[in-house]
């Protein structure tokens, strides 16, 4: 998923300076194929980066954008949401329904500060292995380029129009 | 209602790591990750042991349970996928409910993905403290009962779907076999011999064929496809398009005076089931032994549906009988089943995606399958093997893994190609006395009397070339002759050898609407396109949708007896499933609290099961149990959070969440 947000050479510039930085990345997968495809990646000893660490879901319909936001304000520099193919969810749309709240969610994490390239929504199919390890692979290396996550601090003042 | 959150669980939780022999402890420091979940704020016990599954570790985790008063248990050992069941039911046996319960994947997740033990330890702990801070949220929950309808459908009337229906019919179950095509039979109907023992396929098969029509336990429907499937495990509705025979089963006798009688006094249209190696009419039977017995009107080309105006001889001849019914309509059936077996075959490899090898540029390049129905006795030659021309080849090549073991087509092994091969090349040398070569990568012949036969095929004389073929040209001189050029990697030499006949050893491909078909069952497939088994070793006729089973080549290449095999194994589950007359539901629905519920109807189109409704008098949403299947999307989407889902309820996942955080 190609994004505004990455400006790499800025980004290689700032690490420079930062001790090692590991990436913190939850992942919520559902049941039927995200999982299955992490599954499958373990038993065909396939090696991928560590940082990330699932949250099991029966279906990516039940990832509530407050999971995602709770992941951000807990440490978590990345969220993936993994689900099947459209077409395939094993409770027929729920794929789409996370889809229409990812589009509405990621919007909002720019407004809040949050690169969305920190937020990603994959299909991943029970079989793609491959596909699957890639993905964590890609994510880590996208997240690191970005580094640690900086909320910016709750304002304690409203502006004056605002507070009357 | 749910009970109030249990907040009494402050402590008396157990972790268990297992060893997974050195499946686990090879990557992640086991006895380091105890100790620390041993410190975690509530865990009264942490231990690791060698194979927590086994009878001891599973005593271990029952004595503890009693002897320490444990109130939750985690175990971190395979994925839940594997051994879930297995540790809820240790955890209901030591005493406590079985949802007291959460597993942490650590070998598909951990240890068998990372080599860095250190960072694999890590996270290992990670996902320990997460279960171990949602755990203790955990609510006591029951399993629903579903009472299992009886009836069975099985799709695809091939000896899978025909082995399947035999043997729950036997069984005195109702079995509705759907099958595509008029007859069912499948592609072992088209075989000539069955190897290694070299019976005749229709002597094996026809006696069954037969049985399924006479069976009172079963419905044939051919012709037929299932459109729709909705429901789940127990309680499928099945929706079953009948195209029209245009003949009715019922009045047909099979006399086949009709097919005698057509205006077409000579066959015309190339024949399927004889891979368009032979005729037929437009009205007609696609084998002798064809079930049912019934003959079926091709309206594509049948002369009445083009003009309309035939003299309907057929229907002459038919008499009294009005067997005959060019207004047939197409029909659908809805029928209530409560397991399905899907055999829906395979299909094979199109040689023409191998433009080298010439088949359909170069006449006498042949696909296996034609071969097939040419040693046929009943084939269109009556059993000859002939060139396009009528001549008798002299000389045979046996070209091995076409569309198998190819980066370009499939890199899987088809599996029954060597040994069908093998047969060919008996059956060709047995009739026409030709030279045969067999061009092979690898000779596999895994199998009870598969080496045996093999050994015997070398010994008749037919001349093994390791190497895949590269090219097939024809001879410049224009006799219909074929060169096959191919590197002799025994010899390490490129040779050059002509032959009069080619046979092109396709392998075997998923059906091409596979796909289709695994999302209206709502199975997966493997990356191949093979519909894909629950588990590769421990339920392997099983998919992840509960009640619907798989046998034969739907599920990946095999040959006749594992086939048989398998269909024997689904018939088995389906009957293990009917026989105790219920199946126990995961827990895992969603319900709706009431007094936070503003009735703003937001979750009832959301649900893909109508399971929400609205209460009327009270204005508030109610979510019907036995239609909900716990995915969890209203749960998601409800603007005042007032629906929870059994076992992920928002505050166990915010637990985990924070747990994998939350760096001690």
């Amino acid at each position: 998923m190609p994004d505004a947000n990455l400006n790499s050479s800025q980004a290689v510039a700032h690490v420079a300076e930062q001790p090692p930085f590991e990436p913190r990345i939850v992942a919520f997968f559902c049941n039927w194929c995200t999982y299955l495809a992490a599954d499958l990646a373990g038993t065909s000893r396939m090696k991928y980066a560590p940082n990330v660490r699932v949250v099991r879901v029966m279906c990516s319909g039940r990832v509530d954008p407050q999971f995602v936001l709770d992941a951000f304000a807990h440490g978590a520099d990345g969220v993936l949401i993994g689900g099947c193919h459209p077409g395939d969810c094993h409770y027929q749309e729920g794929n789409y329904k996370a889809l229409r709240r990812f589009r509405l969610l990621k919007r909002m994490l720019g407004q809040m500060g949050i690169e969305e390239a920190r937020l990603r929504l994959e299909w991943i199919s029970a079989s793609e292995a491959e596909r699957f390890r890639w993905v964590m692979n890609d994510m880590v290396e996208r997240v690191r380029i970005l580094g640690p996550l900086r909320l910016l601090p709750a304002k304690e003042v409203f502006p004056e129009e605002v507070a009357v | 209602m749910p009970e109030p959150q249990d907040t009494s669980c402050s402590g008396g939780i157990g972790v268990y790591v297992c060893h997974c022999g050195t499946n686990i402890a090879g990557t992640i420091d086991v006895n380091a990750l105890t100790d620390y979940a041993a410190a975690l704020p509530g865990v009264t016990i942490a231990r690791n042991y060698k194979y927590a599954c086994s009878t001891p570790g599973q005593e271990l985790i029952k004595r503890d349970i009693r002897e320490l008063n444990l109130t939750r248990v985690v175990v971190a050992a395979c994925s839940p996928c594997l051994h879930e069941k297995t540790f809820r039911n240790v955890t209901a046996e030591g005493g406590l409910n079985p949802y007291y319960f959460h597993m942490v994947n650590l070998r598909e997740h951990a240890s068998w993905v990372h080599t860095d033990k250190k960072a694999a330890t890590e996270k290992a702990k990670d996902l320990i403290r997460a279960a171990v801070r949602r755990v203790r949220l955990h609510r006591p929950l029951e399993r629903k009962r579903v009472s299992i309808d009886p009836n069975v459908l099985i799709v695809g009337g091939g000896i899978a779907g025909i082995h399947a229906a035999l043997t729950l019919a036997n069984a005195g179950k109702h079995v509705y076999l759907v099958e595509r095509d008029a007859t069912i039979g499948g592609h072992m109907a088209m075989f000539d011999k069955t190897f290694p023992t070299l019976d005749c396929a229709a002597c094996i098969l026809t006696p069954k064929m037969t049985a399924v029509t006479s069976h009172p336990h079963i419905t044939l429907w051919t012709l037929s496809e299932v459109t729709q499937v909705d429901g789940y495990v127990g309680n499928y509705k099945v929706t079953v398009k009948r195209k029209p025979r245009y003949v009715l089963e019922d009045a047909c006798v099979g006399c086949m005076e009709c097919i005698e009688a057509c205006v077409y006094k000579q066959a015309k249209v190339p024949d399927e089931f004889n891979m368009h190696l032979g005729k037929r009419k437009p009205i007609y039977i696609p084998f002798p032994q064809a079930v049912p017995q019934v003959v079926v009107i091709d309206r594509e080309t049948c002369i009445e549906f083009k003009s309309g105006k035939c003299k309907k001889t057929c229907v002459e001849v038919c008499g009294d009988r009005k067997a005959i019914d060019f207004l047939q309509q197409e029909k659908t059936e809805i029928i209530e089943v409560g397991t399905i077996i899907l055999a829906t075959g395979f299909f094979t490899f199109d040689a023409k995606r191998i433009p080298y090898y010439g088949y359909g540029t170069y006449p006498n390049v042949y696909t296996a399958l034609e071969v097939e129905r040419l040693v046929n006795a009943a084939g269109p030659t009556g059993g000859d093997i002939v060139l396009r021309d009528g001549r008798k080849p002299k000389t045979v090549g046996v070209v091995h893994c076409v569309g198998s073991r190819d980066e370009n087509t499939n890199r899987y092994c088809s599996r029954v190609c060597c040994m069908y091969s093998l047969k060919l090349a008996h059956l060709i040398k047995e009739k026409t006395e030709a030279e045969v070569f067999n061009f092979y990568i690898d000779m596999r012949t895994p199998g009870k009397g598969f080496e045996e036969f093999y050994n015997r095929v070398a010994e008749e004389g037919t001349i093994f070339i390791r190497g895949r073929v590269a090219d097939v040209y024809p001879d410049p001189s224009g006799d219909g002759r074929l060169t096959i050029v191919v590197e002799d990697t025994l010899m390490s030499t490129v040779r050059r050898i002509p032959v009069d006949l080619v046979v092109l050893s396709t392998g075997l491909e998923p059906q091409p609407d596979a796909q289709e078909v695994r999302r209206r069952f709502h199975i997966s497939c493997s990356s191949e396109g093979f519909f894909l088994e629950r588990h590769p070793k421990l339920a392997p006729v099983s998919t992840f949708t509960d009640g619907i089973f798989l046998a034969g080549c739907c599920q990946g290449p095999k040959d006749i007896p594992e086939t048989v095999a398998q269909a024997g194994a689904a018939a088995a589950e389906a009957l293990a499933l009917i026989d105790i007359g219920y199946v126990e539901q995961e827990p895992y629905t969603a319900q709706v609290l009431e007094e936070a519920c503003s009735g703003c109807k937001t979750c009832i189109p959301l649900c893909p099961y109508q399971a929400i409704s609205l209460v009327e008098e009270k204005k508030k949403a109610t979510i019907n149990e036995v239609l909900c299947k716990g995915c969890g999307t209203c749960v998601a989407s409800c603007p005042s959070g007032s629906i929870m889902q059994n076992l992920f309820e928002d505050e166990e996942i915010f637990e985990e969440t924070e747990g994998l955080l939350a760096y001690a």
